[in-house]
């Protein structure tokens, strides 16, 4: 009973039916179940056509249940909607996989633009931006995560539109929902669905404000900043991250100096993972790899915050390059 | 091969070093003339055209290194 209010108060914050709600253990797991469930109802055969800058969940759940068809994006990571219609028509493709935006650079993918061929459905990993901006239209499954709308860790959302060929592509559970398996977190769904509610409540406030707040670390970066690349589109994104590439720096060390100064920031230089190997997405986009960081804001930022930032980052990056003599 | 006015050897050197060594060694080849840099670091291999993006540098090509490492190419233009 209380699991159905939740469902109902999710459903209604994403406009969706209830009965295309299904709450899983995390965002990855709905991720997983959403790709693989339309690989499973598809008479078409195996391979899912996806965008070269799918979150790692979409690669692994496409590399584990199928084969792979990576459609490049341009310099501000949108796909190249042309190349992914051109997959689609494939006779073997059976599933097509758009993110709603990106979950690194933040640019929001035509995900309502995408015009598939009849048995064709589209996943779309809405991880990134849901609750944030509303959901695009056109998919038949979609996956988000609480976390990442400011609710609790641990709960995730799978959305299987209504009338979709999707099949669950685990062992059955004998249970309520059968698109998932094992109880319910029921009291962190409650916290998930409430934050939700919240967060949808008042999006548009928050939105204009962090795009406000964006704009202004846009601009101040690239302006006082030497040799950096401000990656994404600078219109068509989230409104609450950014991110920027400096030459000639260490991913690790900036990270590091920003911390030491007070501001949390992420990274996807190779100097910063334990593979050694930089993000898929920067790569994917052809832009400056290293010395690059993420910075997201938290809800009650202020532009006193972002001002300090911008403040403190030209002499941070100058002490780095001055360390290798640039 | 015979172009490259100057080869960089940065084998075993983790990103950004490549990238600085290129930076680093520009002004010792001439305008109009090919530098090469030699690395195994797999970001080389997208911070080398963004590189020369960013610095307004011709990004040349990426060829292989007698030894099958990665060669990075580029021409000095400023």
């Amino acid at each position: 009973m209380i699991l159905d209010n939740a469902r109902e108060a999710t459903a209604e914050a994403l406009q969706v039916r209830p009965d295309e709600v299904t709450f899983t253990p995390t965002g990855t797991h709905a991720v997983h179940l959403g790709v693989l469930g339309l690989l499973r109802g598809s008479r078409r055969g195996d391979l899912v056509a996806h965008s070269a800058v799918e979150h790692s969940a979409v690669h692994h759940a496409v590399r584990w249940g199928g084969r792979g068809d990576s459609v490049g994006v341009d310099r501000t990571g949108r796909v190249d909607l042309a190349a992914l219609h051109t997959a689609a028509e494939r006779d073997d493709c059976a599933v097509v996989a758009l993110q709603s935006a990106n979950h690194e650079v933040g640019t929001v993918q035509p995900v309502g633009e995408v015009d598939l061929p009849a048995g064709v459905p589209l996943f779309t990993d809405a991880c990134a931006s849901m609750g944030r901006v509303p959901l695009p239209r056109g998919w038949a499954a979609a996956a988000g995560s609480a976390h990442k709308w400011g609710g609790p860790a641990g709960v995730g959302v799978l959305l299987v539109r209504k009338g979709s060929r999707w099949r669950n592509p685990f062992p059955d559970d004998d249970r309520i929902d059968e698109r998932t398996t094992g109880f319910e977190n029921v009291p962190a769904i409650l916290a998930a669905a409430a934050s939700l509610q919240a967060v949808v409540a008042e999006r548009e406030t928050t939105s204009a404000r962090h795009r406000e707040l964006i704009d202004v670390v846009r601009s101040r970066v690239a302006a006082e900043v030497p040799d950096v690349d401000v990656v994404g589109d600078p219109d068509s994104r989230l409104p609450h991250l950014v991110t920027f590439s400096c030459l000639y720096v260490d991913g690790e060390a900036i990270v590091t100096e920003l911390d030491r100064l007070g501001f949390g920031v992420a990274s996807g230089s190779a100097c910063t993972a334990s593979t050694l190997t930089p993000s898929h997405v920067l790569e994917a986009m052809g832009v400056l790899t290293h010395g690059n960081v993420r910075l997201s804001l938290q809800d009650d930022a202020t532009r006193a915050d972002v001002d300090a930032f911008c403040d403190a980052l030209p002499e941070v990056v100058r002490s780095i390059r001055a360390r290798v003599g640039m | 091969m015979n172009d490259i006015a100057l080869e960089l050897d940065c084998r075993g050197m983790p990103c950004p070093r490549p990238v600085i060594e290129l930076a680093r060694n520009l002004a010792s080849v001439a305008v109009g003339d090919l530098l090469a840099v030699v690395a195994e670091d797999p970001a080389a291999r997208v911070d080398v055209p963004a590189w020369c993006r960013m610095r307004g540098q011709e990004w040349v090509r990426e060829d292989t290194a007698a030894d099958g490492v990665a060669r990075y190419v580029v021409r000095r233009l400023a």
